[in-house]
């Protein structure tokens, strides 16, 4: 093969590269799933799914860093693979994009996922469905990057179906667990009704499009197919009003809300967060892969990803601030008195997912993003730490059966140590940039879409919830590592076959420990991609903000107060046109003359001192709540919490009886004994009935005997006859015409 | 007196009738077929007079057609009518009513 023959091959196979992203690990479910079955050996179910979700990460970090990468070009890289839907001028593709927001998803998922991967070949060790977990896994992997990568709203709810259904799968995964099948029905019912404001969501996306022109449901233009970008057209349009009726117009912002609650049922907010806790029935690798690092953030990608609907529906920015910053404080309150380490974890993802809808609804999108990044880390970390723990301690989950365990997991304990400071939003861990970052825009929220001193109020509670994290993470830190040995006391009721043996707490193998290090090492020094202006230049270090400079060109962004009159004709562009590599951006910033060459907005400096005087109050509420939770559980770890914190708010026995006992009662009694029994049987045994007595009536001119048949024969000739007789000729009119 | 058309058409439907009143009140099958050749007979009586009314040799042609029937329909009836007493040992019409042998 000459070396310009060899050359194409290779151009060729790059072309296509994205597809392998997400049919790597298709392939490894497929695999494992058909012979992994039947090998049953782990090391060969193990490397397959380790392997195939390898070869993603690795294929998505060489297109997102290569010399015209996804993510140091503004053109998003493509791949057609096949036309999905035609109609006239409307097309949905099987198409896969990858642009610099779905390239940072891309990114964190593969890494993490394969950090996990890793993590779970330790964890699931001498399970019996080995095999089934890592299909699942893999399968999970594929939808979730069908997800990120789909170049359309279709596309993506395949994805967002399809990591709905691994989630169920996963969740329910230990069969012969009481609460593992009803947690996993939970999930999926929560998630349902979604996906049914996703669903709307998307079809007033078509309507909306369709007024305008052509029908088009596509996140990007895509010229070889002749597609517009539906984001770009509802760019185009005016701004919809602040007002409640906007919500119930059909215009944009019913679309925004549509989709937001979409987002509520994935991401678990208010009022759909319930699901999220119970799903922790699921393994430990699940619920820090699925619920807690990738799939949950699926609803902030969906917004970021939505940036220019949301831009332009104030109303339902509004919503999404609204509901965003009291999930954080619900969430936060709630995992202040869980004593089961994964219920806690699970109520800061809910209470950190919050976070990163407040950012949504102050116009922040791409700070929501940065924490969802960190969030991935860190919390990852955090749950393979409580993986880790739960592994070494023979699958307790009960906090108040540990306690010192610093002695006997020194890598976990250092590892979820990182974890835990960067949650809390000690500087220089991960946490704390993206945290702070987000505070500090919703400080500066304009008016846009909140009314005067709501950016405030919001902004309060965002730090009381930093406070509360602090404290509940602190708390389980101690009650988890420091403290008296309680794992030796009696009542070790649940597992009888390990009596006396084996109870002391052991370390992790290394399969599990280096996933734990490395997921450490990036909360710990992740978040430097991201520091801000304010922050970086009292280093004396470069200015720019890697992680917002890549994220600004496909951001929408709001109008705010600080920008300039004239500025907000430059925000109302999505898909930047194309540029040289590396050469400046397409789209000039907010705030910025159009054509300036330097793409750095010159900071206010009484608006960095205020960023760096909140950014110093964050750090005192951090440590604050450290302190608070180091001296309040350091000396008696286990105490009483308030009944109702303990109790989740009865949150879940309110929707018992106000939702789902209605619903029940309401299905037997009206819908199954009224409607189905009466209604639906008593039409069909009505048409029944009366067709078996016309039966019966009429088979009495049946009578089998022969002079019968000739007396009706005899009767019919008569009535006939007579007929005639009575009409004369012109009743045979009709035959001659 | 020369015999009138209507002579005819009143003898054919007194056979006519004789032969339908007999069908409906016996029970015997042969009387019962008998009665169905009459009425086929008083028909043809009908055809005939009316052939020869209208000096039209149609009438008297259909004559032959209906005997032709009547021989055939005479074959098929007695041989039901045969199988029918192999079976129930009785010509009545009234034990043959299950309407299957």
């Amino acid at each position: 093969m000459s070396s310009e023959q060899f050359f194409t091959a290779y151009c060729l196979l790059l072309t296509d590269m994205l597809r392998y992203i997400i049919f790597a690990p298709l392939a490894g479910a497929a695999i494992n799933w058909l012979i992994g079955r039947r090998v049953r050996n782990e090391r060969f179910i193990g490397l397959v799914a380790c392997g195939s979700v390898g070869i993603s990460t690795i294929i998505a970090f060489y297109l997102a860093f290569k010399s015209d990468g996804a993510l140091r070009s503004t053109q998003p890289i493509m791949d057609h693979l096949w036309t999905w839907v035609q109609v006239g001028n409307f097309r949905a593709d099987f198409g896969l994009a990858m642009d610099r927001l779905s390239g940072i998803y891309v990114l964190f998922i593969t890494f993490v996922g394969f950090l996990i991967h890793v993590f779970a070949t330790g964890y699931m060790h001498g399970d019996g469905g080995y095999y089934r977990f890592f299909a699942y896994l893999n399968l999970f992997m594929f939808a979730m990057l069908t997800l990120v990568l789909g170049d359309n709203f279709l596309l993506m709810f395949v994805g967002w179906e399809g990591v709905g259904l691994c989630s169920y799968l996963l969740i329910g995964y230990y069969l012969d667990k009481d609460e593992a099948a009803p947690a996993a029905k939970k999930a999926f019912i929560a998630n349902r009704v979604g996906d049914w404001g996703f669903v709307l969501g998307i079809m007033l996306v078509f309507f909306l499009t369709a007024a305008k022109g052509v029908a088009s449901i596509s996140f990007f233009d895509k010229p070889a197919q002749g597609v517009n970008s539906a984001l770009a057209t509802i760019a185009a349009m005016p701004i919809d009003g602040f007002t409640w009726h906007a919500i119930f117009a059909g215009g944009i912002t019913s679309v925004a809300v549509l989709l937001f609650i979409g987002a509520t049922g994935k991401s678990a907010q208010i009022p759909l967060f319930v699901w999220l806790p119970d799903a922790m029935a699921g393994p430990t690798p699940v619920s820090a892969l699925i619920h807690a690092a990738t799939m949950v953030t699926a609803g902030v990608y969906m917004l970021a990803r939505c940036s220019a609907i949301f831009t332009h529906a104030p109303t339902a920015m509004f919503i999404v601030a609204m509901v965003g910053a009291a999930t954080a404080l619900f969430a936060a309150t709630i995992g202040l008195a869980q004593n089961d380490i994964k219920k806690v974890l699970a109520y800061s993802t809910i209470s950190q997912l919050g976070y990163m809808f407040l950012a949504c609804g102050v116009g922040a999108f791409i700070a929501a993003i940065f924490h969802v990044m960190m969030h991935a880390f860190f919390k990852a970390q955090l749950f393979l730490g409580s993986g880790s723990v739960i592994h070494g301690m023979h699958h307790e989950q009960d906090m108040r059966r540990m306690g010192g365990l610093r002695k006997y997991m020194p890598i976990t304990w250092i590892t979820m140590v990182c974890g835990w400071l960067a949650i809390c939003g000690v500087p220089i861990w991960a946490g704390f940039f993206s945290k702070d970052e987000i505070l500090w825009k919703v400080w500066v929220a304009g008016p846009f879409n909140l009314p005067a001193g709501a950016a405030k109020a919001l902004w309060f509670i965002g730090i009381v919830t930093a406070l509360l994290t602090a404290i509940y993470m602190t708390r389980l830190m101690v009650m988890t590592f420091w403290g008296n040995e309680r794992f030796r006391e009696a009542d070790h009721h649940h597992d009888e076959h390990h009596h006396d043996v084996a109870h002391e707490p052991h370390e992790s193998p290394l399969s599990m420990t280096i996933p734990l290090i490395v997921l450490a090492i990036l909360s710990t020094i992740g978040g430097l991609v991201g520091v801000p202006y304010a922050i970086s230049s009292l280093a004396g270090g470069h200015p720019e903000n890697y992680f917002e400079e890549t994220l600004a060109p496909v951001i929408s962004t709001v109008p705010s107060a600080r920008v300039p009159e004239g500025a907000t004709e430059n925000l109302r562009w999505l898909s930047p046109p194309p540029q040289e590599i590396d050469g400046k951006p397409a789209v000039a910033p907010v705030g910025e003359a159009p054509g300036s060459a330097t793409s750095h907005e010159t900071p206010n400096p009484a608006e960095i001192t205020e960023e760096r005087l909140l950014a110093l109050v964050s750090v005192m509420i951090a440590l604050t709540g450290i302190s608070i939770g180091w001296f309040v559980f350091q000396k008696q770890p286990v105490r009483a919490m308030p009944r109702l914190l303990e109790n989740k708010y009865y949150v879940d026995e309110i929707y018992d009886v106000t939702i789902i006992q209605p619903i029940k009662v309401g299905s037997r009694e009206g819908l199954w004994k009224v409607f189905d029994l009466g209604v639906i049987d008593g039409i069909l045994h009505a048409i029944g009935g009366s067709i078996v007595r016309l039966g019966r009536t009429i088979r009495y001119m049946q009578l089998g005997f022969v002079r019968g048949y000739a007396a009706i024969i005899l009767a019919g000739a008569l009535i006939i006859i007579g007929y005639f007789a009575y009409n004369g000729a012109s009743a045979l009119r009709f035959l001659v015409k | 007196m020369v015999p009138q058309l209507s002579w005819y058409l009143a003898l054919s439907a007194v056979l006519f009738t004789t032969g339908v009143v007999g069908v409906m009140i016996k029970r015997n099958v042969i009387s019962m077929f008998m009665c169905i050749e009459l009425m086929l007979n008083a028909v043809n009586l009908t055809f005939v007079a009316f052939s020869s009314f209208f000096r039209d040799v149609t009438g008297q042609l259909f004559v032959f057609i209906v005997m032709t029937v009547a021989a055939a329909e005479a074959a098929v009836g007695l041989g039901i009518i045969i199988s029918i007493f192999r079976n129930r040992e009785s010509l009545d019409v009234d034990d043959a009513s299950t309407l299957k042998l």
